[in-house]
């Protein structure tokens, strides 16, 4: 099942598109774009192995902007298409770029299955909390009470945090990004990559038309460091312009708390790890939001499962060295036959 | 003991409560009848509820078994009719012919079941049977005096009734009860008591009508068939689908893919191809029916024969991904199990209503090649054709079949894997710096395919419309126009691979019968009979639809009349109006979830002909 990787050091060049990219100025789309590209002569895979595929929206034009094998589906379909294609050749490298309308709308469903099934794909679900290709109509991640289009009074429904869809869907992977941290974009990315099954990085990506600053509260520079909190496997859950700020779990609920202060030393904050399949604190982590807490980035759930992809070609090879049916002349003679 | 007489061919149908085990019993006499040399085709007619409420209309589950020497269909009204209680007897007096044998378990009939059933009276006490035979058999006391020593709780005891019941019909054809014994000791391998019991019960109803007068008729043997020597197997229409799509992938030497979602009457197939991963198979049972076809079109574009098994409302849920698959211009085979429609509608009853919707039925100009299997055997040659023409054509197929072909079974003739035709994809070369993943073959319209993980092909395509070629995304006016045209003429041009469209009888008859898809059976036989009476008929059935062959035009021009026979309101007779303008055609149409009779086709047609 591994992936045969390329004989040769490949670089950007290698996955540059000749195709115009047509995103507006200012799009948070370019910045995840960048982080691909950058990463993916590092991960080293032949590029004829890569395989992006997408569904509908502004940022599923994203195959056409790398250069790899790529499919451009229909609306909330991509999870579906990448699914056949990683079964019908798991030694395909799967890349889904989707949007918030596309992944938890119309292809809600195919989104908590593949997740479910920990399908071996690497999925970048572009969070604008707004429909952009169809020019600003609220999604199921959009806040309530904003103003949209077609909520000229105000969004009703609740929304959908993704994170809490993806661990809820027994999700082994869920990270979070911002689209103006290039940085951490490529960290989450290339740990995206390195794990086996179903990975599902959420970046908090700008629209500039149609929803501009939707995320401004907690990725503007002057929030950034009171209300982002970086995780990082086995380090402490700090933050703040001080780094004095840290999360405790108090009566099985997280709680900010401020080092040096009533008592609370550096030791008693969190240590963070990914790798836990309780989901606990995972799902904490992935709920919590301002006023009260900052909004947690980087990857929040790394979990090693075996893959539906393993335990299916687990499967094939059983059958194909202990079935009596080899061919299909094997089947057409099987069982109760009879000469006339 | 009674004398014997001999007979072309009979029908046999068993009926009961959906819990009855009526299906094992005609499935053992049908496989029995088959072994000692009848053809056969059988008939399942089962109710869309598992276990209906006991005793009543609702829960009647049916096996028709039609055996004989030259078998098309499984039959109009039977000869042997066995009711295992009055329910059945109520719902099913009517597919039995005047004078047939009616065998009931007298035991059901007690006053609390006979008003369940809908019986005024008695029917043994007024004249609703006048005119049949009728054997009031107490099988349920005699299972359970059969089974005394085995089991002693009445629901162990009385499980076997159907067996009782199949053992009285094999008496009456003077079948032997070797397979069914060896049947049974496969099935109930880990239960040596349940074995014992059913073979009692099996011989005890043997010998019943053995060793009473019960049966005062003469036995009956059927006819052998006259069938072209050969190793045979019995095979539903749905086992049979799914192995021509297996040995379509063998001959092509691709993976099958398939991604599908549950659903009456298609399961079957997504159940038979899940046991073969030893052959390749990749089946994957997806979360919804746009899902089932969505992984099935991503496994084309990695290279697999890629379907995807659904019956009318999956196909409807498919038809925006099947506009993807025409657009992508990718092999696919959609396998459309048809019932009655719309919505839900019967689930478990046959109709051939989905033909618009498989033309039609999706956005923008998106023809499909369609194709329909005529019985259940020949479904597994129309699977793999249906599965020649997607891959060499690169174009998504529909294979139209139906549930009186996928649950019905049929004698099936082994064929060798070395004398299928070959299947030959186009095939992109690696490294072929001339490849455009939209650069077609000038003859036929088809463009290359180049699959993820081929070196030196990296493409992009999706549901854009391309630009001719290079298959950039184009909104060029005269580009669309150019695309719109290619992949109709692609369409088109499967007429240059098809065989001519065969007429049977004279071919200037007075009236031209024609059919498509399921309805062989019966349209061939009440031809058939007519041409033997003498009567100006002929009879042309169609399994190419779109394309039709080349010489339909040719065929329709040669007779005064022509009816089109479809069990639908008339989908196919007006595609035919559409393609032929100036030909005028009669109907013949019927939705009642039941396949045609021949003498209802019969009084049709020579109505017709006295016109």
């Amino acid at each position: 099942m591994a992936i045969e990787h390329s004989s040769v050091q490949l670089t950007k060049a290698d996955f540059a598109s000749d195709q115009m990219v047509k995103w507006c100025p200012g799009c948070g789309d370019h910045a995840v774009l960048a982080a691909i590209l950058g990463i993916f002569p590092e991960i080293g895979y032949k590029k004829e192995n890569f395989c992006v595929v997408s569904g509908i929206g502004c940022s599923s034009r994203f195959p056409y902007y790398v250069n790899t094998y790529g499919f451009h589906g229909i609306h909330g379909r991509a999870a579906a298409i990448a699914t056949g294609i990683k079964i019908a050749n798991p030694k395909l490298s799967l890349w889904i770029a989707s949007g918030d309308g596309d992944a938890t709308a119309i292809g809600g469903n195919h989104f908590i299955h593949v997740i479910r099934r920990n399908m071996d794909v690497n999925y970048i679900l572009f969070n604008n909390r707004i429909y952009g290709l169809t020019k600003g109509q609220y999604s199921p991640t959009t806040k309530q009470g904003q103003i949209t289009k077609t909520s000229p009074f105000g969004v009703i429904d609740y929304p959908f945090n993704p994170g809490e869809l993806v661990i809820g869907a027994q999700g082994t992977f869920f990270a979070r990004a911002i689209d103006n941290s290039p940085k951490s974009l490529g960290q989450v990315c290339r740990a995206m990559a390195q794990h086996d099954g179903a990975a599902i990085v959420e970046v908090l990506q700008n629209c500039v038309i149609f929803n501009d600053k939707t995320h401004a509260e907690v990725t503007d520079k002057e929030f950034k460091e009171e209300r982002q909190l970086w995780l990082e496997q086995g380090k402490p859950m700090i933050f703040g312009k001080d780094r004095n700020k840290g999360l405790i779990l108090e009566d099985n609920h997280l709680k900010v708390v401020e080092i040096g202060k009533d008592g609370i030393k550096e030791e008693d904050i969190l240590i963070h790890d990914a790798t836990r399949e309780n989901t606990g604190v995972h799902m904490m982590l992935a709920q919590m939001k301002p006023p009260y807490f900052p909004v947690a980035f980087g990857v929040i759930r790394a979990v090693k499962k075996p893959t539906y992809n393993q335990i299916f070609e687990q499967q094939m090879q059983e059958q194909k060295e202990c079935s009596k049916i080899q061919c299909v002349d094997d089947l057409l003679n099987s069982g109760e036959t009879w000469e006339i | 003991m009674a004398t014997q007489i001999e007979k072309e061919d009979v029908v046999v149908k068993f009926v009961g409560d959906s819990g009855d085990g009526m299906q094992l019993t005609g499935t053992l006499f049908s496989d029995t009848s088959a072994l000692d040399g009848n053809d056969i085709a059988t008939f399942p007619d089962y109710p869309a509820e598992i276990r209906a409420p006991h005793n009543t209309i609702a829960g009647v589950s049916g096996f028709q078994v039609h055996i004989g020497k030259k078998i098309y269909s499984s039959g109009d009204q039977c000869d042997v009719l066995v009711a295992m209680n009055p329910a059945s007897l109520a719902s099913n007096l009517k597919w039995a012919k005047k004078g047939a044998v009616i065998i009931v378990d007298i035991d059901t009939f007690t006053e609390e079941a006979i008003n369940k059933a809908g019986y005024k009276n008695n029917p043994f006490e007024d004249e609703s049977l006048l005119g049949y035979t009728t054997i009031k058999a107490p099988i349920t006391t005699l299972t359970r005096e059969a089974v005394k020593d085995i089991f002693t709780d009445k629901k162990s005891a009385e499980r076997s009734r159907n067996m009782f019941a199949l053992g009285m019909v094999f008496f009456i054809y003077d079948k032997e009860l070797t397979h069914t014994y060896s049947y049974l000791e496969k099935k109930f391998k880990k239960n040596p008591d349940v074995i014992k019991a059913n073979k009692a019960v099996v011989s005890a109803g043997y010998n019943y009508c053995d060793n009473t007068d019960v049966f005062q008729l003469p036995r009956i043997e059927v006819k052998h068939a006259q069938m072209p020597k050969g190793k045979y197997r019995n095979i539903t229409g749905n086992i049979a689908t799914a192995w021509g799509l297996l040995a379509a992938a063998e001959k092509a030497k691709l993976n099958l893919f398939l991604g599908s979602y549950p659903i009456t009457p298609a399961t079957d197939i997504l159940i038979e191809l899940s046991k073969y991963k030893s052959l390749g198979a990749r089946v994957f049972q997806a979360e919804d029916e746009i899902a089932g076809i969505c992984s099935a079109i991503g496994a084309s574009f990695a290279g697999a024969l890629a379907c995807t098994s659904t019956s009318g409302p999956g196909l409807s849920l498919k038809s925006e991904a099947i506009g993807l698959a025409v657009m992508t211009e990718l092999p696919l085979v959609i396998v459309d199990v048809q019932r009655g429609g719309p919505s839900t509608g019967l689930p478990t009853k046959t109709e051939q209503s989905d033909l618009y919707q498989a033309l039609f039925g999706r956005n923008g100009e998106a023809p499909c090649i369609v194709v329909a299997a005529s019985s259940s055997a020949n479904s597994f040659y129309w699977a793999f054709q249906a599965a020649k023409l997607s891959l060499e054509t690169m174009t998504p197929t529909i294979l139209l079949t139906d549930g009186y072909l996928g649950n019905g079974s049929q004698l099936f003739r082994i064929p060798k894997m070395e004398d299928l035709p070959e299947i030959n994809p186009p095939f992109a070369k690696e490294n072929d710096s001339t490849y455009l993943p939209y650069k077609r073959d000038m003859d036929t319209f088809v463009r290359q395919w180049a699959i993820p993980g081929m070196e030196g092909l990296r493409h992009r395509i999706g549901g854009l419309e391309k630009s001719d070629g290079k298959g950039s995304v184009s909104t060029d006016n005269d580009n669309h126009q150019l695309m719109v045209n290619y992949r109709a003429e692609k369409v088109k041009k499967v007429a240059n691979r098809i065989p001519d469209q065969e007429v049977l009888g004279k071919e200037d008859a007075d009236l031209l019968v024609i059919g498509w898809g399921g309805t062989l059976g019966a349209l061939k036989l009440a031809v058939e009979e007519m041409i033997d009476e003498g009567k100006s008929i002929a009879f042309t059935h169609f399994n190419y639809i779109m394309p039709l062959p080349k010489n339909t035009g040719e065929i329709l021009k040669k007779h005064k009349k022509i009816v089109v026979c479809e069990l639908n309101m008339g989908q196919f007779v007006n595609y035919l109006r559409m393609e032929f303008e100036n030909t005028s055609f009669y109907q013949y149409n019927k939705t009642q979830g039941l396949p045609f009779e021949v003498k209802e086709l019969k009084e049709k047609f020579n109505q017709l002909l006295e016109k």
